[in-house]
């Protein structure tokens, strides 16, 4: 069964329809952008609904491609792979539908954009390390020109900061990786790139001690491992609204995955090594990312280093090695995804593209609960849901990696708390400011607005509503999430045990 | 020492011997026929010729069973040696179309029978086993590139980085035969393999020590490593653009492969190591010093560069530094071949991406603009299948995948890793991805000015030169099918070293 590989392909073959069509128009670009994602988007569900969690890996495809170094064209999919399928076939969908108001270069917009998608769904359907690779890579380039040429903000910088750490990141990780090809090229006597393979090689501890930190840091630095996650706040800031929404919904996702993948499923033994570590550095995001974001005047700002605490928790479920810590983690990375996604949508594309400003002072003169109430409501349910209310997949995701974390570092668990509490202060102050502004102090200063703001457009409210929706069934069924994903992480656990090392 | 016939000696160098007769006919049509045509026609028909010199060469060369080793290795034709060698002739076949519409010499016979000239002594180089034959195509291929540098009349720089190259070039080959003198005084043979055995029972002592430097000075003159890369940067800017490109490409595959060849047969067991806390006296450690400080200046000083040409010149440093890193794991006795066969497949694919770069400089220059980096400015919206196929190639040059760039260097450092012994290279691996990332840098500082900085206020569409976006779309769809599948030149490559080590 291949359908699966399909939401790969089928990214890749919209953005060769764009490069190939030099007539299209803006609509044209938008419809070939919408379509594709829904295909894809489409495919990704169906595939993740054919899937048995209880089969374990399911291959998709398994051809030779370089066999001098043992790699191989090899995707395959799991419980986790399945959760991230489905987080990026909602998050792209939206992601078009909040870049329906692009007019400059349109073709050339999504055509990129169709390249990094493509890129993602590879990534999370790669059973190959040296393929995972290539479309981590894959998808970073795109980046760079999505957000210097449509996005805001000093945004060549952005740009720039952005694909330069990602692609220090990545070089981190490409060490790691080479060294992992060679040592177990000498320890099997064959070269081989296969991660269900490599995860079962009994790496020497001396070995894991320093290969382990290499990948997980190199990949963290994608996912905004503190203090790697600098590029995060300002890339999202400077990137047009839907490629934040990208950018935090599943790019960020895509260094975690790795961390995940090949950090933590090959090197059992150098997680159990660096976890304290590695704990602490995520508390210090949770915390850092939560404290800086109480005192932004930038709206986007807020949700950028939102964004830097929220990976935190992934980070640190990443490292609890033991089920629900992994399973938290995974879940938060599909929340967050959402999320996040949504929070940028609100402020970038409902309230910047309107009123043109993102400072908290200007919004305060605006009345926006008023003016946008549509807005309003959305980033306040968006808000309650990222500061973990029962109901929204928030909850669920960080309680899993806060149980996980207490059984594994209860010292950790106890910070992390202050660090929700500090993302529910953050996320209010940044509700009442924006939106719900004093109405005393407003009315004396009474600044109607000079021209009323366009209404929201459909495509933006769809898109939202699909976000929360979402949000919404995982918060209340959490199991249609966790039976892929324990599933997933319970076989990822059994391997890393049999590895010999837990 | 078997005797060889007249015959079969034809049979062995046929594609040289074609490739000469192709250089002297363009010669004498030149001359003789179109004296005082129209220059463009004089262009077209001499580029006509020598490209139907250069397939031919191609054909003959792929043909199977022609193999021999005659007199004592001064000709080696393996089936390695002829693979490389139509690498060499797409090269000159690709700087050819790059020319043909240019303007920059009226001295059209004589410049495409040196392009000729230069590539037979490429050609001879990878086909040698022998050190005094080695030196003698070593300098066919260097004199001729020197001529052609100096052929550049639109540009008054041309003579001084000419002579610049000359002189360099002429010290570096005093440097290389010296060093081949010694080890022909000390070894008392011409033939690599002779050499190789003598000097495995003698061991690195204070003679080899010299011999192995002074080759090693040679050889890096010619692949432009540091510290003896100063003539590339004038070299390039001055010569020519398709000249530059063949210089790039043709000449550092042909450099490569005759090192790899040096390093492996003749100084196989003088190799030492150079693996963290376990250094061994011999060419590993010079090798890993030059590949070290290549990496360094090249990356760096790219950053600093206002002029594409100027910039691939100092990222061609770098990427010799890359191959350098490559050529480390010929010092492992596990594998040799395959070794060589990554080193070879990088210079291949560095070799046709940067002639693509060097195309699109020349076609900026030929449409009336310089290749100042800021000139680029809007170009995707004025030259759009130029912009993108400048796109792919920066791309592949910074190593991003699925472009043939990533897998070059992934192939280059794995094999480099694994050759051990230990992880002790991880140091040098890790150096040159590091400075890979900064190579991203300048990379997306020439592309930033391509796709995000609008066009200024002269922006017309560019008219490009049919002859130069077909070798560009040519060159692209190389990069790109060779990055999706290797497979395509690495496997042949490993066959056919497996076979030839």
């Amino acid at each position: 069964m291949s359908l699966p590989a399909w939401t790969i392909y089928l990214p890749f073959l919209g953005m060769l329809v764009l490069l190939l069509w030099p007539g299209a128009t803006s609509r044209d670009a938008r419809r070939v952008a919408l379509v594709t994602m829904l295909l894809a988007g489409g495919a990704a569900f169906l595939s993740v609904l054919r899937y048995n969690p209880d089969a374990g890996w399911q291959e998709i495809v398994r051809l030779p491609w370089i066999p001098q170094f043992g790699i191989e064209y090899h995707l395959a999919m799991d419980g986790i792979s399945a959760c991230l399928l489905l987080l990026t076939a909602v998050a792209s969908v939206v992601g078009v539908l909040f870049s329906w108001n692009i007019e400059h270069r349109t073709r050339a917009y999504f055509a990129f954009y169709l390249a990094l998608i493509g890129g993602v769904y590879g990534v999370f359907l790669s059973r190959d390390l040296f393929l995972l690779f290539v479309f981590y890579e894959i998808a970073i380039i795109p980046k760079y020109f999505l957000i210097a040429i449509w996005g805001s903000t000093r945004r060549e910088y952005g740009a720039m900061k952005l694909v330069l750490y990602s692609f220090v990141g990545s070089a981190v990780a490409l060490v790691g990786m080479l060294a992992i090809l060679a040592m177990g090229w000498r320890e099997t006597g064959t070269p081989t790139m296969d991660l269900g393979l490599l995860a079962r090689i009994p790496w020497s501890g001396g070995f894991q001690a320093w290969v382990f930190p290499l990948v997980f840091v190199g990949f963290g630095f994608l996912a905004g491992m503190w203090p790697f996650h600098s590029w995060a706040p300002t890339g999202h800031v400077a990137a047009p609204t839907p490629v934040s929404m990208l950018l935090a919904g599943v790019i960020m996702k895509l260094g975690a995955y790795g961390a995940l993948r090949v950090g933590v499923g090959l090197f059992p033994a150098g997680v159990q090594m660096w976890q304290g570590t590695i704990a602490l550095l995520a508390v210090c995001g949770i915390l850092y990312g939560a404290l800086v974001a109480l005192v932004q005047q930038d709206f986007k700002f807020v949700i950028g280093f939102s964004s830097v605490s929220h990976m935190g928790f992934v980070i640190l479920g990443l490292v609890t090695l033991n089920r629900y810590g992994l399973g938290g983690a995974v879940v938060q990375m599909f929340s967050h995804g959402i999320l996040a996604g949504l929070l940028f949508g609100v402020v970038g594309r409902m309230v910047y593209d309107r009123t043109h400003t993102r400072q908290l002072p200007d919004l305060e003169r605006m009345h926006l609960n008023r003016v946008l109430p549509f807005a309003a409501w959305t980033f306040v349910l968006a808000g309650v849901a990222s500061m973990g209310l029962p109901g929204f997949s928030g909850f669920v995701a960080e309680m899993f990696v806060l149980v996980g974390a207490w059984s594994a570092f209860p010292l950790y668990a106890i910070a992390t708390g202050v660090g929700i509490l500090v993302g529910v202060a953050y996320t209010l102050r940044a509700v009442r400011r924006a939106f719900f502004a004093d109405a005393g102090r407003a009315v004396a200063e009474a600044v109607a607005l000079e021209h009323p703001l366009p209404p929201i457009t459909w495509p933006e409210k769809i898109g939202a509503v699909v976000l929360l929706a979402a949000s919404l069934m995982v918060g209340l069924n959490p199991d249609l999430l966790f039976r892929y994903v324990l599933p997933g992480v319970d076989g990822m656990l059994g391997v890393m045990a049999k590895g010999g090392g837990l | 020492m078997a005797a060889v016939t007249y015959l079969e000696l034809l049979k062995l160098g046929g594609s040289e011997v074609l490739l000469v007769l192709a250089g002297l006919v363009v010669l004498l049509v030149d001359l003789a026929v179109m004296r005082d045509e129209p220059r463009q026609n004089r262009m077209l028909l001499a580029g006509a010729i020598s490209a139907v010199g250069c397939f031919a060469a191609g054909l003959w060369a792929l043909q199977d069973g022609i193999t021999g080793r005659a007199f004592a290795g001064m000709l080696v034709i393996d089936r390695a040696s002829q693979l490389v060698k139509v690498v060499l002739l797409m090269m000159t076949a690709a700087t050819v179309a790059l020319s043909v519409q240019g303007r920059f010499t009226r001295h059209v016979g004589e410049y495409f029978s040196l392009l000729l000239f230069s590539t037979v002594g490429m050609m001879l180089m990878v086909s040698t086993e022998n050190i005094l034959l080695l030196f003698v195509a070593l300098e066919i291929a260097s004199l001729s590139l020197y001529i052609l540098t100096a052929f550049n009349e639109e540009n008054p720089q041309a003579d001084e980085a000419a002579l610049k190259y000359f002189l360099f070039g002429g010290v570096a080959a005093a440097f290389l035969l010296f060093g081949l003198s010694v080890l022909y005084g000390l070894t008392g043979s011409l033939d690599l393999r002779e050499i190789g055995a003598v000097l495995g029972q003698r061991g690195v002592d204070a003679g080899v020590a010299v011999a192995v430097v002074l080759v090693l000075v040679g050889f890096g003159f010619k692949v432009a490593a540091v510290p003896f890369h100063l003539w590339a940067p004038d070299a390039y800017v001055g010569a020519p653009t398709p000249v530059a490109a063949l210089v790039a490409s043709g000449s550092k595959v042909a450099a490569f492969f005759l090192l790899g060849k040096v390093l492996s047969t003749g100084f196989a067991e003088v190799a030492g190591s150079a693996a963290w806390h376990g250094v061994l006296s011999g060419w590993a450690p010079v090798l890993a010093v030059m590949a070290c400080f290549s990496l360094l200046l090249g990356n760096l000083a790219a950053i600093a560069q206002k002029r594409l040409k100027r910039l691939l010149a100092y990222s061609a440093v770098g990427h010799a530094g890359y191959m350098l890193v490559g050529a480390m794991a010929l010092a492992g006795a596990t594998d040799r071949g395959r070794a060589l066969a990554m080193v070879v497949f990088y210079a291949a694919t560095y070799g046709f991406t940067t002639i693509g770069a060097f195309g699109v400089a020349a076609a900026m220059e030929r449409a009336g603009e310089s290749d100042r980096i800021d000139g680029f400015a809007g170009l995707s919206s004025r030259a759009p299948v130029m912009s993108f196929c400048l796109m792919i190639f920066l791309l592949s040059l910074a190593g991003i995948p699925p472009l043939v760039g990533f897998a070059g260097k992934f192939f280059l450092f794995g094999s480099a890793l694994a050759a051990g012994p230990g992880l002790g290279l991880v140091w040098l691996v890790g150096f040159a991805i590091a400075m890979s990332a900064v190579a991203l840098f300048y990379y997306l500082g020439v592309l930033k000015q391509a796709y995000v900085v609008p066009a200024g206020e002269r922006a017309g569409t560019l008219t490009v030169q049919v002859s130069v976006i077909l070798t560009l779309a040519v060159l692209t769809a190389v990069v790109l099918l060779l990055g999706l599948y290797p497979g395509l030149l690495l496997d042949p490559l490993t066959r056919a070293l497996a076979v030839g080590m």
